[in-house]
């Protein structure tokens, strides 16, 4: 199952040239740039490896590629890598921009549990088949 | 085979319009006569750079024509004595790279060996690293560059250092131009110890010495810039002072005029205060007489070399 998160996720992948305009577009705004990596992809893991610092005072987008490439040559096919821009400015301090650059070759996508409580009534639990297996051999 | 061969021609004769008019349009030859106008005499620096302008452009046309088109490359190495103006031409080449549409961004990132290389093992590669994140899309110029490599310490991480630059500047060409800056003499022997960056660099250009003529315009330049000016005495003077200055250990050309002008303009200071009471004009402020030039020591000194 194709997991669909942030940016462009229901478009195919973006090809290296897109996603360097994509970058070039945060940078000109001026936010800061992230790449950042994981292998537990569900929704609720907010919080993801980061290839290195943010990206601040860079000024072409070939920057980010060059730095993208490097994170595919150790991570490629077996996580999930993004790419985020975060904007410092007062007020917003927040993401702005966030996209997936990078995903496993094979998608086991999710397990749902239904627990049956108090009755008749059900709760749900989403669980990403990945992560039955230790993070590092996941999608190995 | 008339009708395709008068087709051809057709596009050709188009085409030799086009890069006339691409010409104009890319503000290069504006640039060019900005630099002719705003530096003196270089004329080996400003020959080269007319003819990468040139270039350039024709890669465009070729580009627009769908003929083989490979980004040329494009970094540097400006050698030549201290004060012939390696620093100030390369402040510019981003802005005429950028012109000429060859850099995308034209920023311009100056670094020395402090900037580069880090201080213990596993430093240094982050350090250059970032550094040449910073310049991408625009012009990386390292001056002083023989400092990177130090034969003498075998375990001196500048060899890591120049090891990653080589491999961004063969990689990375249309993505940044390396301009790498020094003395002539120390630079040979950098690139003697260094072969693969010798062979990386497309352009060596050696800055001339300036001729006495050269630096007493560069000199009116500068007072001119700071709104001072030569009365016609102080200017033989000056002409004289280059003369003997010259002869004279330690002299960088442009860099020397500068120098002499700021302590002339010391001197100036002080013959305000000591002579003259009362108010003074404008005029008198910004005028540089002979008396503030021959003051220097260099007249001294070369009349007891003389006497000798």
């Amino acid at each position: 199952m194709r997991i669909t998160q942030g940016q462009f996720s229901f478009l195919p992948d973006l090809t290296d040239e897109q996603i360097a305009k994509q970058v070039q577009y945060a940078i000109e705004k001026g936010w800061a740039v992230n790449i950042e990596f994981t292998d537990d992809p569900h929704p609720r893991n907010s919080y993801w490896e980061m290839w290195g610092l943010p990206m601040f005072d860079i000024k072409d987008a070939a920057a980010v590629v060059s730095e993208l490439q490097a994170c595919r040559k150790v991570y490629s096919g077996r996580y999930y890598i993004r790419i985020s821009a975060f904007d410092a400015t007062h007020g917003w301090e927040s993401l702005r921009m966030s996209f997936i650059v990078d995903r496993p070759a094979e998608e086991p996508g999710f397990d749902l549990e239904r627990q049956e409580v108090d009755g008749r009534n059900i709760r749900y639990t989403t669980r990403p088949y990945a992560t039955n297996k230790p993070s590092g051999q996941r999608y190995s | 085979m008339s009708v395709t061969a008068e087709q051809n021609e057709n596009a050709a004769a188009n085409e030799t319009i086009d890069l006339r008019r691409d010409y104009e349009e890319s503000g290069v030859g504006e640039v060019l006569d900005q630099l002719d106008r705003e530096l003196i005499g270089l004329k080996p620096v400003k020959t080269r750079l007319c003819e990468i302008a040139a270039l350039l452009l024709v890669e465009r046309a070729r580009k627009r024509l769908g003929l083989v088109n490979e980004a040329p490359t494009l970094h540097m190495s400006f050698t030549g004595n201290p004060g012939t103006g390696k620093t100030t031409v390369a402040m510019r080449m981003a802005n005429i790279l950028h012109r000429l549409g060859y850099v995308r961004r034209g920023q311009l990132v100056s670094v020395t060996r402090d900037d580069l290389v880090g201080q213990y093992i596993g430093h240094t590669a982050p350090k250059t690293k970032e550094v040449l994140k910073k310049a991408m899309g625009g012009v990386l110029f390292i001056d002083e560059a023989y400092y990177l490599y130090r034969p003498e310490n075998e375990r001196d991480y500048g060899q890591e250092s120049i090891e990653i630059l080589l491999q961004v500047m063969e990689n990375q060409r249309e993505d940044l131009v390396v301009i790498l800056a020094g003395y002539s003499d120390r630079m040979d022997k950098f690139f003697t110890a260094n072969p693969g960056f010798r062979s990386r660099i497309a352009h060596h250009i050696d800055f001339p010495d300036y001729s006495d003529g050269e630096l007493l315009q560069i000199a009116d330049k500068m007072l001119d810039h700071q709104n001072y000016y030569l009365s016609p005495e102080a200017k033989v003077a000056l002409a004289d002072y280059i003369e003997k200055r010259r002869q004279q250990p330690h002299f960088s050309n442009a860099r020397s005029i500068r120098n002499a002008l700021d302590r002339a303009r010391l001197r100036q200071a002080n013959r305000l205060f000591a002579h003259t009471g009362g108010a003074l004009t404008a005029n008198q402020l910004s005028e540089i007489t002979a008396e503030d030039i021959l003051a220097s020591r260099v007249f001294k000194v070369a009349a007891e070399s003389q006497n000798q």
